[in-house]
């Protein structure tokens, strides 16, 4: 298994009354906002991950999000980078660059090459769409959001793994020359995954790439469904996904007591984004965005129709196992369950976030690094839980020979 | 033959252009706003008691077929310039409604010579000097387009007291359609200031004084910028052929 810590990286010095409505992207003024804490804030974290590396974490998770105090990360390669220098063993794990935000996706290519030889090829590289809230933080245009995706990805591969110079005439995206002199340690391409939380098309995608898909704090349930969709979209390109290919980021606080570790995940209800359902239903669906099939529900939901998605209460996310909390033991009965369930090769544990103070977080981490991680390896050797570092699958299905001969082969039989 | 009007479709660069056409006498093409073509009107009705009136559909807008490669207002005047070359009429007087306006006087720039006046309803497509244009990006719908008209009364009466589902669709559709032609700079061009400056065809510059959508410091850069452009002001909103859709076919007619 590949075990990782995460955390948002809050903003929470702030007047909580002075965002109306509780919406906190996009539009709550940035003067209401502290540099000072936010120094503090920055390094708090820097000193968090490196415990978290100490106390035997396999990876440390990151991400990216604009305008929102509900995350600090406003360029996760920076953060990438500081790792990168400040951390020996972790893996660096990206989820991940929102790639339609990218004008030069080359240059992209040049920063993620420069930490993976930094860090001595423990980057993996994610990458994501964007919130639709982003799409409005950065100016860039909703209704190519996909398109300019699917085209920086190509792009930013093939300036990976094709010798330049090369010429590059796209749709959204044109170099004279393609020749960037920062090329990956790792071959022959760092490793993609892609995190998400709704899009089917995404699921889709991803699995017809063989590229892992790290579910974003999904119900069990819900869990399931995206791997059936994967499922059906990797036999169509000729490989049988197993746990390297299923990732799963959940809420888990561990402390020394019952009470204290409650307490603290209550602060998981805090932060107003889009995970807690708190986002303006406008600003988080511009037009384009989102897959036409959702349109009616989506324009009901931005006219007042029908009620938006609202985060469960604690209480029923606690029941659920949406929030995992409580002592070591406590927590690993409970994500037994959900590695019994899901059958994840990628687990990110979502530690702290909201109001936790820096020590708290600090003792979760030791928790989560010396008793809880030791167990789930574990429980993920007794169920065959492999991640990408254990089975080395290839980094995606243009590697994948196998696969590929499977098509043929099928072809030919079919007569195709 | 309903109401006045008949229905074709045209097929222009590859796709279906749908057209509402009714009433007799001189040519008059009307370009709907970026929220869509809601239908003939009684604003249409009343061009259409001296005027051979046009009512196309822009491709994409109101369900109608898309073409992905078109992804500028430029490309869409240049559709609507080819829709004019297909219908065959000469000596058009252009009206375009807000967005349409921009659409209108791109069309201008490209070819005035089909042109017998140019019209343009509160439209957007030059940077405000003073003001901004309202963005809709950051609106729900219903109350987007409220805002267009000065009389509540007039929307309701339009799209009902509670807006089908079916219309909020549309509605998202055709705010898509906005996006993918005109989403940066949003609703201006920074080069048609520059264009506007050899149109010499005479210009009606028409500006609703309760618009809350347009700076009215546009109307007055559009006058400034045409060769042969007249201000003329009328109470009403952004929409104003339902606020004052009497008026103001008299002032296209007059």
């Amino acid at each position: 298994m590949h075990l990782m810590y995460f955390t948002e990286q809050p903003m929470s010095a702030y007047d909580e009354h002075a965002a109306e409505e509780g919406v906190t992207a996009l539009l709550f003024s940035n003067s209401n906002f502290d540099p000072v804490a936010g120094s503090q804030l920055y390094n708090d974290r820097l000193t968090e991950y490196k415990l978290a590396e100490e106390v035997g974490v396999d990876g440390i998770m990151l991400n990216e999000h604009h305008n929102a105090p509900f995350c600090m990360q406003a360029k996760c390669n920076i953060w990438a980078s500081v790792l990168a220098g400040a951390t020996e063993r972790v893996k660096i794990v990206l989820l991940g660059n929102p790639l339609p935000l990218a004008d030069n996706p080359i240059r992209l290519a040049e920063e993620l090459a420069m930490i993976d030889m930094i860090s001595g090829g423990r980057l993996v590289s994610g990458f994501v769409r964007g919130g639709g809230t982003e799409q409005l933080a950065t100016g860039v245009n909703p209704a190519y959001n996909r398109e300019r995706f699917e085209e920086a990805h190509d792009l930013i591969v093939e300036a990976w793994t094709r010798p330049g110079p090369f010429r590059w005439e796209g749709r959204h995206y044109q170099h004279r020359v393609v020749n960037p002199w920062a090329l990956p340690m790792q071959q022959p391409h760092p490793r993609i995954w892609i995190p998400g939380v709704l899009s089917r098309e995404t699921v889709i995608w991803a699995a017809k790439h063989r590229y892992p898909y790290i579910a974003l704090n999904t119900t069990i349930e819900a869990t399931k469904r995206i791997w059936q969709t994967y499922d059906d979209a990797a036999n169509e390109v000729g490989y049988d996904p197993g746990p390297e290919n299923r990732g799963y980021l959940l809420r888990v606080h561990v402390a020394d007591t019952t009470e204290k570790a409650m307490q603290n995940a209550s602060q998981f209800m805090w932060m107003q984004g889009e995970f807690t359902g708190l986002a303006h239903p406008v600003w988080s669906n511009p037009a384009g965005y989102a897959s036409p099939r959702n349109r009616e529900a989506l324009v009901e939901v931005m006219n007042g129709r029908r009620p938006p998605p609202r985060a469960q209460s604690f209480d029923n996310q606690i029941e659920n196992m949406q929030i995992i909390a409580g002592t070591p033991d406590e927590c690993i009965r409970k994500l037994r369950t959900i590695l019994e369930e899901t059958r994840p090769g990628i687990l990110a544990l979502w530690g702290n976030d909201g109001r936790v103070t820096h020590e708290d977080s600090m003792r979760c981490i030791e928790l989560l690094g010396t008793e809880v991680m030791p167990a789930l390896r574990d429980i993920g050797a007794e169920l065959d839980l492999d991640g990408p570092f254990d089975s080395e699958p290839p980094v995606s299905i243009s590697y994948d020979e196998a696969a590929k001969a499977r098509v043929a082969s099928a072809a030919a039989a079919s007569g195709d | 033959m309903s109401d006045g009007y008949t229905e074709s479709t045209i097929e222009v660069a590859g796709l279906p252009i749908q057209v509402l056409r009714g009433g007799e006498g001189p040519s008059v093409l009307v370009i709907h706003h970026e929220t869509g073509n809601p239908g003939w009107l009684e604003f249409h009705n009343a061009l259409s008691g001296s005027r051979d009136t046009i009512l196309p559909t822009l491709p994409g807008w109101d369900g109608t077929e898309r073409g992905d490669w078109m992804r500028s207002v430029r490309d869409i005047a240049a559709v609507c310039s080819l829709l004019l070359d297909e219908l065959g009429v000469a000596d058009v007087t252009l009206v375009g409604l807000g967005f349409g306006g921009y659409v209108a006087a791109e069309m201008a720039t490209a070819n005035q010579s089909r042109l017998s006046e140019l019209v343009l309803v509160n439209a957007v497509g030059l940077q405000p000097e003073d003001g901004e244009i309202r963005d809709q990006f950051l609106e729900a719908h219903a109350d987007y387009v409220k805002s267009c008209f000065a009389d509540p009364a007039n929307f309701t009466d339009l799209y009902g007291e509670e807006v089908s589902t079916e219309q909020l669709i549309a509605w998202d559709a055709n705010r898509e359609m906005t996006a993918r032609t005109a989403w940066k700079p949003f609703l201006y061009s920074q080069t048609l200031p520059h264009l506007l400056r050899n149109v010499t065809v005479k210009t009606k510059v028409i500006r609703g004084t309760q618009d809350t959508v347009v700076p009215a410091a546009v109307a007055h850069q559009y006058v400034s910028l045409l060769g042969d452009a007249q201000l003329i002001e009328l109470v009403g909103g952004h929409n104003l052929e339902s606020d004052a859709p009497e008026a103001l076919a008299e002032a296209i007619v007059a």
